[in-house]
Formats: C-alpha cells, sequence, structure tokens
C-alpha cells in the first residue's frame, strides 16, 4: 500500500502535519468513548470503508472492547461497486468486504472512514448496506471532516473538523497502512 | 483495457488484476439473498454467437443482469445471419442500437479481432475458431488458484485434441504469463503441425503466439505423476473433416482420464474440463464426478470472471485513444 502522497517525504515545504501520531490515537479513544455513551446497551457493528476505514475500524474496536462497550460485530465494507463516478476514473480495484456472521438486519451499523469530504463514498457505502440487510439505524465516524459536501450527509462522530480548500489533499496516514500514523495536509495544485 | 480478444494481450498484472475482481465480486456476493449489483445500470451488453453454447452465453447474461447491465442474446441461426447478412453488417447494427459491449463466438478465427475494428463497442472474444476463448482460460486459472494456491512453478497437463481447441491456447499463453509449466499430452495428429521443433525454444525470446514455452508428449500415463493440475480437452468432433484417430475407444484407452488414471496422479492434483463433456470418451463419469474433478466449480467461477472482465471493460472512464 503506497502512501496517498507517493514518497514525499513530511514536512516539506508544502505539506505539514495536522495531526500526530498520539493525535490520532487520543481520538480513536476519544470516538471509542463517544460510540459506547450514544448506543449503550445496544451492542453495535463496526464497518470500516476500504481502505483506510479498515485499520481504523479495528482500532475503534480494541478501544471499544477495552473501555467495556459491546460489540456486536466488526466487519469491512467494499462500497467501490455501488459508487457514481465509476465512469469518471480509470479502473478501481476492489477490496474485500467481510460482514459479520450476525449479518446487519435490525443492527446498530457505525460506519468508519478516514476522511469525510463529499459524501459520495458514505452514499454508495449506505445503498451497499441496504443490499445487505436492514439496519435498525445506521451512524457515522470519521477521524478528519473536511467539509465541501456534495450531499446532504454528516458525521456522528468526528474526530477533527479541519477547514480546507478543495485544492488541498488531506492525507491520513497509518501504521497498517503506510508506515506511520499522521494526518498530513498539502496545498496544490497538483 | 478496450477489448478482451486473446490471452497474449494479458500481462500478468492484468490477468492478476482481473483474477483478484473476479474472487472479490465472489465474495461480495456470498450468501446474499439478492445477488444484484448497480454497477453496470444503464450499460447494455449483447452476446452475439454463431456457434452453439450453453455455458458461455448463459455465464455472460447472468454476469451482466448480476451487475444490472442489460444483456440481450442474438443468435445467428435466429438472426438476419441465417437470411445472409454479413458478420460486419450485423454488428454495425448492433452497435448503432447503443450497444456498448457486444461478446462474440464465431467460428472462424480472428472474427472478434475482426469485430473490434468495425464497431466502436467493447468486444469481449467467446471463443473465435480454433484460435482463443480468453475467458475460458481466465475462469480455469481462477479454479486452479482456488484449488492450488498458485499457479507459480505448478505443471499444467493438457491432454487430447490441441489442434482444434481454442480453449489450449488461450490457457497455454495465460497460464505460461502466471507462472505455470505446460505440458501437452496428445496423438501426433491431434497437435499442431511442427509444434515440436517450436517448444522450449525461443521461449521469451520473441513473439509468444509463435513460440510455445511447453513440452509435448505423446504419453498420458507417463505425464501423470508430475502432473498438478490435468486439463482434459474435449474431442471436437465438429471441427474433424478426416481421419485424426483410428476409433472412439481407441482415443479413450490411450488418452482418456480412466479411474485408474486418475489414482495415479499426485494427491493434490486437480482435473478441469472446458465442457461440454464427452463422458467416456476423454473423461470417465465416475472421474468427472469425483471431488479431484473442479468442472463445476469452473463453471461457477466462470460468472465471477465474466463480471470482472465486464467490470474492467464497462465500468471505469474510457481510455483515450
Amino acid at each position: 500500500m503506497s502512501s496517498p502522497f507517493g514518497t514525499g517525504a513530511a514536512g516539506s515545504p508544502r505539506q505539514h502535519e495536522l495531526l500526530s501520531a498520539a493525535d490520532v490515537a487520543r481520538i480513536v479513544a476519544r470516538i471509542a468513548h463517544q460510540i459506547i455513551e450514544r448506543t449503550a446497551p445496544q451492542p453495535v457493528v463496526l464497518l470500516g470503508i476500504p481502505t483506510r476505514g479498515v485499520p481504523l475500524v479495528h482500532r475503534l474496536a480494541d478501544r471499544i472492547r477495552e473501555f467495556g462497550g459491546t460489540l456486536a460485530g466488526v466487519g469491512t465494507l467494499d462500497v467501490t461497486l455501488y459508487r457514481d463516478d465509476l465512469r469518471r476514473r480509470p479502473t478501481r480495484p476492489l477490496q474485500p468486504t467481510e460482514l459479520p456472521a450476525g449479518g446487519l438486519d435490525d443492527a446498530l451499523v457505525v460506519l468508519v472512514d478516514d476522511v469525510l469530504y463529499s459524501g459520495r463514498t458514505v452514499a454508495a457505502a449506505l445503498d451497499a448496506v441496504r443490499e445487505y440487510g436492514r439496519p435498525r439505524a445506521v451512524q457515522l465516524a470519521v477521524l478528519v471532516d473536511r467539509g465541501h459536501r456534495e450531499l446532504p450527509i454528516r458525521a456522528d462522530y468526528v474526530g477533527k473538523n479541519v477547514p480546507t480548500s478543495p485544492e488541498e489533499e488531506v492525507g491520513v496516514l497509518l501504521v497498517e497502512t503506510d508506515g506511520t500514523d499522521a494526518v498530513v495536509i498539502r496545498r496544490g495544485p497538483r | 483495457m478496450r477489448h478482451l480478444l486473446t490471452t497474449a494481450d494479458l500481462q500478468f498484472e492484468t490477468a492478476t488484476a482481473l483474477l483478484d475482481t473476479a474472487e472479490a465480486l465472489k465474495q461480495a456476493l456470498l450468501g446474499r439473498e439478492v445477488r444484484k449489483l448497480p454497477t453496470l445500470r444503464g450499460r447494455t451488453v449483447v452476446t452475439l454467437f454463431y456457434e452453439s453454447s450453453t455455458r458461455t452465453r448463459a455465464s455472460f447474461e447472468i454476469a451482466g443482469k448480476w451487475m444490472s447491465a442489460d444483456v440481450v442474446n442474438v443468435s445467428a441461426a435466429a438472426s438476419s445471419a441465417a437470411k445472409g447478412e454479413s458478420l460486419r453488417d450485423t454488428a454495425i447494427t448492433l452497435a448503432a442500437m447503443g450497444a456498448d459491449c457486444v461478446v462474440i463466438r464465431h467460428p472462424a478465427s480472428g472474427a472478434a479481432h475482426r469485430l473490434a475494428g468495425w464497431v466502436p463497442a467493447h468486444v469481449i472474444n467467446a471463443g473465435d475458431g480454433t484460435h482463443q476463448h480468453p475467458t475460458q482460460a481466465l475462469l480455469d486459472a481462477a479454479t486452479l488458484r482456488d484449488r492450488l494456491g498458485t499457479l507459480n512453478g505448478r505443471t499444467v497437463t493438457i491432454v487430447g485434441d490441441v489442434l482444434h481447441s481454442r480453449v489450449a491456447r488461450s490457457n497455454i499463453q495465460l497460464l505460461i504469463t502466471l507462472g505455470a509449466r505446460i505440458h501437452l499430452v496428445a496423438p501426433p495428429t491431434l497437435l499442431p503441425w511442427g509444434i515440436a521443433n517450436w517448444s522450449g525454444q525461443n521461449s521469451g525470446a520473441h513473439n509468444r503466439e509463435q513460440s510455445w514455452p511447453v513440452t509435448v508428449g505423446h504419453d498420458l500415463d507417463a505425464a501423470l505423476p508430475g502432473t498438478d493440475a490435468l486439463m482434459v480437452l474435449r474431442v471436437q468432433a465438429e471441427r474433424m473433416h478426416g481421419g485424426f484417430f483410428p476409433s472412439a475407444r481407441e482415443y479413450s484407452i490411450s488418452y482418456g482420464l480412466t479411474e485408474a488414471r486418475l489414482r495415479r496422479l499426485p494427491e493434490h492434483a486437480v482435473v478441469l474440463h472446458p465442457g461440454p463433456m464427452l463422458r467416456g470418451m476423454e473423461i470417465a463419469a465416475s472421474v468427472a464426478d469425483s471431488p479431484r474433478a473442479a468442472i463445476t466449480d469452473q463453471v461457477r467461477n466462470g460468472v465471477h470472471v465474466r463480471m470482472a472482465v465486464l467490470y474492467h471493460l464497462l465500468a471505469a472512464q474510457e481510455e483515450q485513444q
């Protein structure tokens, strides 16, 4: 898995660190507490959206268990086949979908992704969820909300709100996919 | 990727991506009540078949429908081709109606390639004469990956009517690209002329179409112990205009996969057959039904592989020509 910014070093003049590894860890712990507060005693199903929602969902699950919350299942949901922008991009490789054994019917589902931007990924995820069952409710947790929504979608749990301009890129780096934990912002033009 | 005409066009990366997509699609549909994905909504796929087919045509139709494409089936016997319309005119007519993709099977080698030059649609070769049948090779590769883990370094023995087999040609090129070794076993009359001179020479040095880096033998029993996968080909009586072997019985004795031969294969070895099978001719009925045979797996994987091909051709942004 390559870094979202290629091999460019963090700290180069056009790129700066928004969140450190310690910040990311604190935010994941905070979101875990918030999910427990908002949902207990109902068990939740956590679904990570590939690519970086997957390591995040496992970290979040570990924290929720550690803090005494109850999980009905942890899984991943690839939304590629449900995207409305497939024909605007070269072929996107598919990622695995692994749903918890109990399915999604009547579950309280929390979708987990790294960055919330246009909202189109989440819209595709809602379509995908509907194909797999009828959850009691669906909530959304994101590490970074960078604004510029193109659809009426908002997150229930936000790690950090980051005002950005569309020319900027927000990159979430995670140990599992990128070898380090950080959130960086890079100024365009590309 | 704009067309899928021959496995010779598939680089290792592309072939692997197609197989990975097929696997992901299989997982995505596993255990679902509604097997329907919205990915190809509004796209039209036409299957244009000038030869009889059960599994390939049905498989493409199911693949298209599971991805929400509109699938139209045209068979030459029931179309204007029976009135004398040329392939080119038929294809242009279908393209004018808005076909985004034409899946063609034709008895003439090269038909799919010609078609690709005539119409703006994506063309998938579903079998052209004795030349190529790329989706069959992809589904065979998918099945072998399932059963053997990897193709790298594995020996695949292809036995039977290699001369007339587009399945063999497609598989040789794809499986070698994926790292397998190919051993061909057939009576000399059912091998392409001069193949013994090509094989093993110039491997990879020049045009792979002309030089197959394969080994060739005429003795099936000798090949069995070193085989990881045995691909049994159908004897294609419809393409044989002449005496290629003395009798069906003699062919069956020398080259048929019997239970006794199955026992001489290594424990892990898997048996493939592209279908339709002639039970009792090239494969014994009990072997075809044994758990060592992956023949129904091949058919099942065929749907996912064809979904993957449609996804790669139709779902992405059009490549700039």
